[in-house]
């Protein structure tokens, strides 16, 4: 466990904490933007280079923008005064705490086999490439397909009906 | 304390974070974050164990993390565009306000 490590897990765990706690919801996406960059800098420090750049492509660059699209399309800019929180807030942070909880002590129970990393594991892209054209192309064609699947019904769910004057 | 079981907590702490929201926010795009929270800490969880496991030249974490990477942004446009359409018809993203299924 590296200072690298804690600074990472630190940048992380606040910027989610912030993303879930604050009122503002563009302030939310933004706190949610530095959680994902954290994250994708914890993949970059386990070697993981193109996993963590597709984070950065994918998450902050194209969800995090997504999220604020629809903010600013469907929120009204009057400030509101009402809880944040919904009626059973107590219940869900019951549930979440408790699920931390099981999850923690089975980390903290379970002796894990394999303590020390490989020293040299790293998942160069060229590698990562020839495993998506050989390997994985089945899987990576149904990815592509699934993608624009849903793609054409998000437009679809999303554009504005016209009202049929019957 | 190894070093993998270090990041298998701060992934659970991520995946509570991400519940913790996903059942207590009011607004609707909220919620679909804190789902997104969650698939988020799964894919650290495949990278961690790709990089602490016995045979990283496979690759299968790193493959897993991409393919789930994928699904979780179509899951996000899909949700969004619901949520839109949602919007259209009750005039309100927060979850509470929207407590009928027809008409």
């Amino acid at each position: 466990m590296t200072a690298t490590f804690l600074i990472l897990a630190a940048i992380t765990i606040a910027g989610t904490v912030a993303a879930m706690a604050m009122r503002n919801l563009i302030h939310c996406v933004l706190a949610l933007t530095l959680g994902f960059a954290g994250l994708a800098a914890l993949y970059l420090q386990l070697g993981a280079q193109f996993v963590g750049l597709t984070q950065i492509l994918v998450y902050v660059g194209a969800v995090a923008i997504l999220a604020v699209f629809v903010i600013m399309m469907t929120q009204h800019p009057t400030q509101t005064t009402e809880s944040i929180f919904s009626s059973f807030w107590f219940s869900g942070s019951l549930i979440a705490a408790l699920v931390f909880a099981v999850l923690g002590w089975a980390i903290h129970s379970s002796r894990l086999p394999y303590g020390i990393a490989p020293p040299h594991a790293e998942a160069a892209v060229q590698p990562i490439g020839d495993a998506l054209m050989h390997k994985y192309v089945l899987p990576l064609e149904i990815m592509g397909l699934l993608l624009t699947a849903a793609l054409i019904g998000a437009v679809v769910l999303a554009i504005h009906e016209k009202r049929r004057s019957a | 304390m190894s070093s993998l079981s270090s990041y298998l907590l701060v992934s659970a702490l991520i995946f509570s974070i991400g519940l913790a929201g996903a059942l207590t926010r009011r607004s609707a795009i909220l919620v679909l974050i804190g789902i997104e929270l969650m698939l988020n800490a799964a894919n650290l969880n495949f990278i961690a164990f790709w990089r602490y496991g016995p045979n990283p030249q496979a690759l299968t974490g790193v493959m897993f993390a991409i393919f789930s990477i994928g699904i979780a942004a179509a899951e996000a446009a899909v949700g969004l565009g619901i949520i839109l359409a949602v919007y259209r018809h009750s005039k309100t993203t927060e979850l509470d306000q929207m407590n009928s299924m027809k008409g």
